[in-house]
């Protein structure tokens, strides 16, 4: 769908009108991301996290590529040829970097989307499997980096392996038999790692795929902005080509700007020391933790200490850790408010900055903390806020929640009135 | 600054920025090339050393240099005679046994054990293999045969087999590489 | 209906946190966790400075060969450097010749191309710095129970490891009095060396740099333990990331570059945009 107002596709020269009669792909990019695509003039810059996400999805494939092409998916050389990638291949220590440093990236990218999208209601009617192919990809791409920290086959890459699987072990009856079919034997090793170099090399392009879905989905509505007002007139939009083109030509060079820092300046600051000690399955290093993305969840997943009536600890983690993002798919049914901006929604407002944030903050730095007191304790809190927050204050907010009064348009809130739009009301 | 004019600064700009857009992806383009050519340690390969004491006449022995057989040939006075036989001029690719040894160990012929037409390992270096119809080597790919100075004589190669760079470390002893 | 489910499942959740935290809570006013030797006493490395420092820092050549003495004549004893090779010196101003030379110097398993059993030889520019050991066994039964890890990425598989290399060399003390009286049973086992800068307090290899002239350095500097200390370290930064000169001045080239584009970009952006207020 888009806005009757929309540009159409017009090829002049020849040869684009005898592509567009046979495949009209050009004209599919000039609608998706091109004149004929209008969006919300009013998107603030935490609309660009998306495009940049895309970008990153596109940087991590070319430089996997890459990576590939001098690996060994063996537990003898894997760890060898990861080295000899950065000290004998040409720019291979630039791939490497770009690689490692390019996985956190998207991750710091994904997770201002995520936020921006609980922010902003961005998840509600008509959006919701945009927000749901958001989840899954989501989960794909923390399953992929998880396969892809085991393949350098260090200390952490085995323990990680190790750990992660065994939560596997945690599921009543076929936990065990479960476990060992995911890692190929009793413990991590050669048949372990070459699936999941397969898998690794596999789940990106599913993830381009879901990429490719979701975007098809936004467009259908088309994007949300800061207000949550739906467009309603011509002076509501501006099309993709070249406003938002430009807009995120920029951000990109913000982004390449501290991404290349990272890259080439603390290439090591994100990953974790012990994994440059090759694998030793005998030793587990005295303090594991995954990589930083992985922390609230890894914080949630040990936050629960004790048995839980007949459910044992281990599985109650594993159960909330899970849970804990697929919490995530039942979102746009438990907040019913039908304002969907937090701008004007004084309540959740307070929640969201006062109640979410600071409990992610918490399970953020807890998860990469030894698991110690007053770690564990703070964890705790933190996780009961965050499981409280999506599944009790969610719901009951919305329902008794007061909105603040709405623009009448998006033209309104940005030019103060809309004397454009036809149906505009006596009274504002 | 008239109208016209600030329409050709904001152009300018526009086409700046998506210029240098353009330098970035070909700056991008440059490692992800490079990337798969040779290896500092593919490069740094060394040299061979091959004992050829134990060589007799007519015999001949396959050594590796660079990941390739390099055949070691310790010419009888009869394949030598033959070798200097033949009428240079009418070779695909005219070449003396002189030039393709070195001096005053003309007996020894030292080439790469690849073929130049496309690459397969001819035959004649080994013990009781063919030898080809010129006393030489034979490739069973696509039936070059090469004469006892190595040189192409038959079949499709264009060139002869490949004198690499060597030098004789000692009267035993020769370093190619 | 779907708000009460989700209300009950989220009490779930929020039931067996408050469970687990109260216990936590309860275990940790009547039992509290006894303090540990390692935790009242393991020091984080000293503060170092290099060459390579910075954003702007490189490597100083004769510093690393300096370095490399001290790996050759002093740690190559037990400690291997397996994903260096000898060729990769040059790196470090070493020429061609003095490679080769070095390389020499050093023997290498190899093969007698006579009966095929396995023998040694001096070692090429293109192979690695050999292993002091055979395996993890031999290391284990010449050194006290104890592997010598190997020192190629020693630098990178420790926090600060340059600090932490240079500590742990210079780091060797008496055990103190005041851990002996708190904690009795943490005396420094028989053959162990006590180090507060390694993780458990008590490290078996021996102190590797005892006396000042334990090596003569060929360019006359003065071969202090403190200097020896901090030539091994930055050596031993180099064997773990070789290619350290070359990333940031790549990372400054491409900095500047970028910043540039980012400036067109956001004029470019501000083009686009001037007249429609959003």
């Amino acid at each position: 769908m888009s806005f009757p107002w929309a540009k159409q596709y017009t090829p002049s020269h020849p040869f684009m009108k005898w592509m567009d009669e046979r495949l009209p792909l050009p004209r599919l990019v000039f609608n998706a991301v091109g004149s004929g695509y209008e969006v919300p003039r009013n998107l603030n810059y935490f609309w660009n996290f998306g495009f940049l996400a895309g970008l990153c999805l596109v940087l991590q494939i070319v430089t996997g590529i890459v990576m590939a092409m001098h690996y060994a998916s063996n537990t003898a050389v894997a760890f060898d040829s990861v080295e000899m990638t950065v000290r004998d291949v040409n720019w291979g220590w630039l791939m490497r970097y770009a690689h490692a440093n390019g996985a956190s990236a998207f991750f710091v990218v994904i997770y201002i989307h995520i936020f921006r999208g609980f922010y902003f209601g961005s998840y509600k009617a008509p959006r919701e499997m945009v927000w749901l192919l958001g989840v899954v990809i989501f989960l794909l791409m923390m399953a992929t980096a998880f396969m892809g920290y085991v393949l350098p086959w260090g200390q952490m890459s085995f323990w990680g392996a190790k750990v992660i699987t065994g939560l596997f072990g945690a599921i009543p009856l076929v936990g065990e038999p479960l476990q060992q079919w995911l890692l190929g034997g009793f413990a991590p090793d050669n048949a372990a790692l070459n699936r999941f170099f397969s898998l690794h090399y596999l789940l990106p392009f599913v993830i381009l795929g879901v990429v490719i879905l979701h975007i098809w989905a936004l467009h259908i509505p088309g994007s949300s902005n800061p207000t949550g007002v739906e467009v309603k007139s011509e002076s509501d939009t501006v099309p993709f080509y070249p406003y938002y083109v430009a807009k995120d030509g920029w951000a990109i060079g913000v982004f390449a700007i501290l991404y290349c820092a990272m890259v080439f300046f603390f290439p090591n600051a994100l990953g974790h020391p012990d994994n440059y000690i090759p694998a030793n399955p005998m030793s587990t290093p005295a303090h594991i933790v995954p990589e930083w993305y992985f922390w609230p969840f890894y914080a949630i997943l040990r936050a629960f200490t004790q048995d839980f009536f007949f459910i044992p600890a281990k599985l109650m983690g594993v159960l909330a850790m899970f849970g804990a993002i697929l919490v995530w798919f039942f979102l746009p049914w438990l907040d019913k408010s039908p304002v969907r901006s937090g701008t004007y929604r004084p309540l959740y407002k307070k929640f969201f900055f006062f109640g979410l944030l600071p409990a992610m903050a918490v399970l953020f730095y807890c998860g990469g903390a030894p698991a110690a007191e007053p770690f564990v304790m703070l964890s705790q809190l933190a996780a009961l806020y965050y499981f409280a927050h999506f599944l009790i204050i969610i719901p009951i907010v919305s329902a008794i929640e007061k909105p603040k009064p709405l623009p009448f348009s998006i033209t309104e809130s940005v030019l103060g009135s809309d004397e454009g739009a036809a149906l505009a009301p006596a009274a504002h | 600054m008239t109208e016209a004019e600030g329409v050709r600064r904001r152009d300018f700009i526009n086409i700046a920025a998506v210029s240098a857009a353009g330098v970035a992806g070909v700056g991008i383009v440059v490692p992800l090339v490079s990337q798969m050519s040779a290896s500092a340690d593919v490069l740094a390969a060394s040299s061979t050393e091959i004992d050829i004491s134990a060589i007799k006449p007519g015999q001949a022995i396959k050594a590796e240099f660079r990941k390739q057989p390099v055949f070691v040939r310790n010419l009888t006075p009869k394949e030598i005679e033959e070798a200097n036989a033949v009428d240079v001029s009418s070779l695909r690719d005219p070449q003396t046994l002189e030039e393709r040894t070195k001096e005053g160990k003309t007996n020894w012929l030292i080439t790469m054990g690849v073929c130049t037409h496309l690459g397969c390992v001819p035959l004649g270096a080994g013990e009781g293999e063919a030898k080809g119809e010129f006393g030489g080597y034979f490739c069973p790919c696509h039936g070059s045969a090469y004469d006892t100075a190595a040189r192409i004589r038959k079949g499709p190669a264009p060139k002869n087999l490949e004198v690499p760079e060597y030098e004789f470390a000692s009267d035993t002893v020769v370093k190619i590489g | 209906m779907a708000r009460i489910l989700s209300i009950l499942v989220g009490l779930f959740f929020t039931v067996a946190l408050a469970w687990s935290f109260g216990k936590g809570a309860y275990t940790q006013i009547t039992e509290p966790p006894a303090a540990t030797a390692e935790h009242e006493f393991h020091l984080h490395p000293k503060e170092v400075s290099h060459s390579f420092d910075g954003p702007f820092g490189r490597y100083d050549n004769q510093q690393l060969q300096r370095g490399f003495q001290i790996y050759k004549e002093v740690c190559s004893a037990c400690h291997s450097l397996s994903h260096v090779a000898f060729r990769d010196l040059k790196a470090i101003g070493y020429s061609d010749a003095e490679v080769k030379a070095i390389a020499k110097g050093f023997q290498v398993p190899g093969i007698d191309p006579a009966t095929g059993e396995a023998n040694t030889r001096p070692g090429l520019p293109t192979d690695y710095f050999p292993k002091p050991f055979a395996n993890d066994i031999a290391a284990r039964a010449a050194n006290n129970n104890a592997v010598p890890p190997d020192l190629s990425l020693m630098t990178k598989a420790r926090h600060e490891g340059t600090a932490y290399v240079y500590s742990l060399i210079t780091g060797y003390q008496e055990q103190p009095a005041e851990l002996l009286k708190e904690f009795p049973d943490a005396k420094t086992p028989n053959g162990l060396h006590y180090n507060p800068y390694f993780a458990n307090l008590n490290l078996a290899m021996a102190p590797p740099l005892t006396a000042e002239g334990q090596v003569t350095y060929a360019d006359g500097t003065k071969a202090t333990v403190d200097q020896m200390a901090q030539d091994v370290s930055a050596f031993l930064t180099w064997t773990a990331e070789p290619k350290l000169d070359k990333r940031k001045q790549t990372g400054w080239a491409v900095l500047g570059f970028l910043l540039f584009a980012t400036i067109l970009g956001y004029m470019s952006y501000r083009n686009i945009w001037a007249g429609k207020k959003h």
